[in-house]
């Protein structure tokens, strides 16, 4: 299930800016790796090039390759849609389908990839995904209800069921707790650390203990002025970076002298 | 027609009187607001008043069934008039020209919100809002001039592979001055209006939707399946009913076109048939004082008509308000 990323030597640019500069790093399976820094060093960006929705920006370009166990992501064959059925992802704001039913929305991935299941099979999916993402017992006598209607939280866990219910080898995170409480944001938490016995996940936060309590290893990312490109300063394991980070600027970072 | 898109999505207003806080200018501009609106209802309750008011002095001395009589004679002594063919030609040719307006003009909105290079999208949007504001009095001089003779060769093929349908046997020789021919004029008209009206609910799926589904390993066009088109679904409707309001009013491109008869027939290719606004247009200035009020009942069918469609497209789409996207 859950696979290996290599990334060597990447970067990526909007139009003729640069972003992020030669960004090379390995996540391993079955962990829980995250990215923090400061605003706009391109952690966000890195992110989306790891499924290749980095593309879909206007004069979005990327660099350099991303190595999913021994398929390159940026190969010349390869087609950017399968790509993104393998490497699923969750969204800063939750943004499940307005005009879905919540059943629908965990079941839009299967429908999308063609493989028209029965009935039956697809209410198994829907139900292992709500219960994989904490929401089933909350949802299971509405499922034909929109998924608007839901809380933040609610959505965000309805969004992360979407997301695995395809069952990628990759679940990448962009800030999935920014817009929530903290409540919500707990719960999103310990699904964090559930998913992650079968997926391999990479997250993006702003928030430092979040990052401390949720990750394996963390990627810290910093820019050396407004306007240039972003890269990575260090990534070691979680425990390491917040008490002996081996870069000054990352301490500096952590300790909140700085960012 | 009060009818616009953005009625439809939005949330009702936060009422105006609950921010006020007795300055001049709020009381001003509360008294301008409501005074708006108090005029509107009393325009529209005028116009239905005058309406009814004349068509029961025609009505109450036809001597025909005004609902089942197909002809017109509403200065023969005693008058007979009905709107039998009216109505039917009205209805059909509308129904011809929002078969082919529509799926044309959501496929052009969808090319232009989301296929066209942006430096192609624009100008395309300009030509778009630029036919719609052609009169249509030109229209159906290009109409009459232009497309009846163009259309004949599309008729007899219509008639010759499509002819078993019964619907497109054309049973009569003659130039292609039918209900069909109608219908695809009108396609042409209110093909704009659509057209602009969904492109610019299409504009509005939120980014984030888009890229929800993308991420899922969406096609472009799954995308569009699976967030644009739900999302624009009840826009599309509302820009559809605009365009059938302007096919069910057209008067003059229709009048120019149409070689008016008092026949019902199905087969659309044939010549003839007639509509409510073409009907009036065509009869207006012979018609003494009676006559007039006769078309003016004609009139107030084809109000209670267009208010008919209008009020069916609304239940459309608050059958699934909650669906909508507005609430998310």
């Amino acid at each position: 299930m859950a696979k290996r990323i290599d990334v060597s030597g990447l970067s990526a640019f909007y139009g003729n800016h640069k972003a992020i500069d030669d960004i090379s790093m390995t996540v391993e399976p079955r962990s829980v790796t995250a990215f923090i820094g400061p605003s706009g060093c391109g952690k966000s960006t890195f992110l989306r090039t790891l499924n290749r929705m980095h593309e879909v920006t206007p004069g979005g370009r990327v660099e350099g390759k991303v190595m999913l166990d021994d398929e390159n992501l940026y190969g010349a064959n390869v087609d950017p849609v399968a790509v993104r059925r393998t490497v699923g992802m969750v969204f800063q704001r939750p943004n499940p389908f307005p005009t879905m039913s919540i059943f629908d929305n965990v079941a839009a991935g299967l429908r999308l990839n063609g493989t028209v299941k029965k009935k039956s099979e697809l209410n198994d999916v829907v139900e292992r995904s709500l219960k994989g993402a904490n929401l089933w017992n909350e949802v299971k006598d509405r499922l034909n209800k929109p998924g608007s209607g839901l809380s933040g939280g609610q959505q965000q866990r309805l969004c992360i069921a979407r997301a695995i219910a395809v069952e990628p080898q990759v679940l990448l995170m962009d800030e999935p707790c920014s817009a929530l409480d903290p409540i919500s944001t707990l719960a999103i938490e310990d699904l964090i650390g559930e998913l992650k016995e079968r997926f391999t996940i990479v997250i993006v936060t702003h928030n430092m203990q979040q990052a401390a309590r949720v990750s394996d290893r963390t990627a810290f990312f910093n820019l050396a002025a407004v306007g240039q490109p972003g890269k990575l300063i260090e990534i070691d394991d979680t425990e390491r970076i917040f008490s002996n980070p081996s870069v000054q600027a990352t301490e500096d970072y952590i300790s909140g002298r700085f960012g | 027609m009060a009818f616009t898109p953005t009625q439809t999505d939005t949330a009702p207003p936060v009422s105006a009187s609950k921010g006020s806080t007795g300055r001049a200018g709020d009381k001003i501009f509360s008294g301008l607001s409501k005074g708006s609106g108090i005029l509107l209802l009393v325009i529209m309750a005028s116009i239905a008043a005058f309406l009814t008011y004349r068509a029961s002095i025609a009505l109450s001395k036809n001597e025909g069934n005004f609902l089942t009589t197909f002809d017109w004679n509403a200065s023969a002594n005693p008058p007979v008039f009905g709107i039998a063919v009216l109505l039917f030609g009205t209805v059909v040719s509308s129904i011809i020209a929002m078969a082919i307006a529509v799926p044309i003009a959501v496929g052009i909105a969808l090319f232009i919100s989301h296929y066209a290079p942006r430096k192609l999208a624009a100008p395309l949007a300009y030509v778009v809002d630029l036919l719609a504001a052609v009169p249509s009095i030109v229209y159906g001089i290009w109409g009459a001039l232009f497309l009846v003779p163009q259309l004949n060769g599309l008729n007899l093929w219509l008639d010759e592979y499509l002819g078993w349908t019964y619907v497109f046997d054309k049973t009569q020789v003659g130039v292609a001055r039918s209900l069909f021919t109608v219908g695809v004029l009108l396609a042409i008209m209110i093909l704009p209006i659509v057209t602009s009206v969904s492109r610019e609910v299409f504009l509005q799926v939120p980014r984030m939707n888009e890229e929800a589904a993308l991420a899922l390993g969406a096609t472009r066009w799954e995308v569009i399946r699976t967030a644009v088109l739900p999302f624009g679904r009840s826009g599309v409707i509302s820009a559809s009913m605009l365009g059938l309001g302007r096919a069910l009013g057209e008067t003059m491109a229709v009048a120019t076109v149409l070689s008016p008869s008092f026949l019902i027939s199905l087969h659309v290719l044939d010549p003839g048939g007639g509509t409510f606004a073409q009907n009036i247009a065509a009869k207006f200035d012979e018609a003494n004082e009676f006559g007039r009020d006769a078309l003016i009942a004609s009139g107030l069918v084809l109000f209670l008509l267009t208010l008919l469609v209008n009020g069916a497209a609304r239940l459309i789409i608050a059958r699934r308000k909650e669906y909508s996207g507005a609430n998310a």
